[in-house]
């Protein structure tokens, strides 16, 4: 059983793939007197779930809200799709840690959201809406307001919005940190079975070395302080496996542990 | 509410009181204390009054002004000191010095100012409203969550769509909760700024009747104002409870 996952750790300086979509070119950040990321270098292949792993202040969170444009860097670029990024652009969509729903608008409102700004028509948005929703498991929950769903089901409004509005890199931030437990087991399920159908390049932040190992095609781990890119970990896992066959598999245990070797250093 | 086993009304609590105020006053205790029978009727008589409805339309009149400024002017100082650091720091330290200020020791100066007349009680009414309007707007504003924006920037809205899409709506629960109390602080004003001019509205009736020794019309005015600001006040509150609704969940 353990044959079908292995663990093949890359080095960090020869990261380059043929078909990348984000390229990460010598990212430095500071806040003030602090530095917060360091020369970080990096290539997202297209299709492909990677995730940056690592304590807190590692940086992870700003390194993606810097590859979103949200967050300008000081030094370094981002590339996507080869050309440099200034701002958010529509080829990249963000999933929010603490959701950033509209209180005030129902589920299918905050879902089209993306395609209301974007000025498309209000039957066109609906009917897109109404099809991420069914995708996120969440028919029937339309006309509800976030207040009057459980976290997990308001996480899958936040997911659904990024889908609806067809960018090519889905942009994670701990999504499910805010989750209960068996909510997040369920959700990292379906997130693989999202991942498969849509064919997007996804980059996930997740201090969950759990949750890094079964999700990822790929883990960056990031140490902290400045941050900097210390490890890259490819955990080739046979997704066609039923999830708690993986979660008991021998190389899957191993890989945690041997991310956990890695970081352990950094907790307290 | 429930009283042995039988489910009472909720207002029945306020019979009961004035059902206690009618044997006071019935019992001639005292002469500001006329019976309650007697102060309702004597607002039934009031109320077909020339001077009652000329002196309510003049306070309404300077009431309906006062607010429309204090809203008109505070909302939008309050979400400009909350978006812009530079109009906080302008206005901050004056807003919170008068939010809590007794007003009431300023009209005098107004009626210098403004002359012996409505002006006076319409910029009453607006300096008894507008500073709490201008804090719970500010509150609201500052308040949105940074998520909330980033969200709106990172799906390619423009600075101005997060203003109104994210940010106005956002802040509604807090400016309606300043509006409200600002409501009520108008009222206040309005005939605070009455009384102490005295010469116009309801200021001039309560002067009329507690010269006269008229208690009972003095009271029976005194009652339908106070169930007019009660009833604004629960006006807004319905109006804010549907808007908390759909804010429950931050």
């Amino acid at each position: 059983m353990a044959t079908s996952i292995s663990a093949r750790v890359a080095n960090p300086a020869a990261t380059t793939t043929s078909d990348a979509i984000v390229e990460v070119r010598d990212i430095g950040k500071r806040y003030g007197d602090i530095e917060a990321l360091r020369g970080i270098n990096l290539e997202f292949e297209r299709g492909k779930l990677t995730t940056l792993l690592g304590p807190s202040g590692c940086g992870k969170t700003t390194l993606l809200k810097i590859i979103a444009g949200l967050v300008p860097a000081t030094s370094g670029d981002i590339r996507v799709n080869g050309k440099v990024v200034t701002g958010p652009g529509p080829e990249r969509a963000f999933v929010f840690q603490d959701f950033a729903l509209m209180p005030w608008a129902t589920v299918l409102r905050n879902v089209a959201f993306g395609l209301e700004l974007k000025g498309i028509g209000l039957a066109e948005r609906n009917r897109t809406a109404r099809h991420y929703i069914a995708e996120v498991g969440l028919s029937g929950f339309e006309e509800k307001y976030p207040h009057e769903l459980s976290g997990g089901m308001r996480q899958r409004v936040g997911i659904a919005r990024a889908f609806a509005v067809n960018a090519d890199v889905l942009l994670l931030d701990e999504p499910f940190s805010a989750v209960d437990e068996q909510n997040r087991r369920k959700f990292q399920e379906d997130l693989l079975m999202l991942v498969e159908k849509e064919r997007k390049t996804f980059l996930f932040v997740t201090h969950s070395i759990e949750e890094a190992v079964y999700v990822s095609d790929r883990i960056v781990l990031l140490s902290p302080r400045p941050g900097r890119v210390s490890q890259i970990i490819e955990p080739s896992i046979d997704r066609s496996a039923a999830p708690d066959v993986i979660r008991r598999d021998k190389g899957y245990l191993d890989v945690v542990e041997e991310i956990w070797q890695g970081l352990r250093q950094y907790a307290e | 509410m429930k009283l042995f086993g039988i489910k009472i009304p909720m207002m029945t609590a306020l019979l009961v009181w004035a059902l206690v105020w009618e044997i006071v006053g019935r019992m001639d205790v005292i002469f500001l204390v006329p019976p309650m029978s007697a102060i309702i009727s004597a607002g039934f008589d009031l109320v077909a009054t020339n001077s009652w409805q000329s002196a309510t339309l003049v306070t309404l009149r300077s009431f309906l002004t006062g607010m429309a400024m204090a809203i008109g002017i505070g909302v939008p100082l309050g979400i400009a000191m909350g978006r812009f650091k530079i109009v906080d720091n302008i206005f901050g330290l004056w807003v919170n010095m008068f939010v809590s200020a007794p007003l009431s020791a300023l009209v005098p100066v107004l009626m210098i100012l403004f002359g012996l007349g409505e002006t006076t009680v319409v910029v009453t009414v607006f300096l008894f409203a507008v500073w709490i309007i201008v804090l719970d707007a500010r509150a609201g504003v500052m308040q949105v969550p940074t998520s909330l924006i980033e969200m709106g920037r990172s799906y390619g809205a423009s600075r101005l769509t997060i203003f109104t899409k994210i940010i106005l709506f956002s802040a509604l629960p807090e400016i309606l909760a300043g509006i409200r109390i600002g409501l009520i602080r108008g009222v206040k004003g309005v005939v605070i700024g009455q009384i102490l001019v005295s010469i116009i509205g309801y200021g001039e009736l309560f002067e009329l009747y507690s010269r006269s020794f008229d208690m009972e019309r003095f009271w029976a005015l005194t009652i339908l104002l106070f169930a007019a600001a009660m009833l604004l006040s629960a006006a807004v509150e319905h109006f804010e409870k549907r808007i908390e609704y759909y804010a429950g969940a931050r």
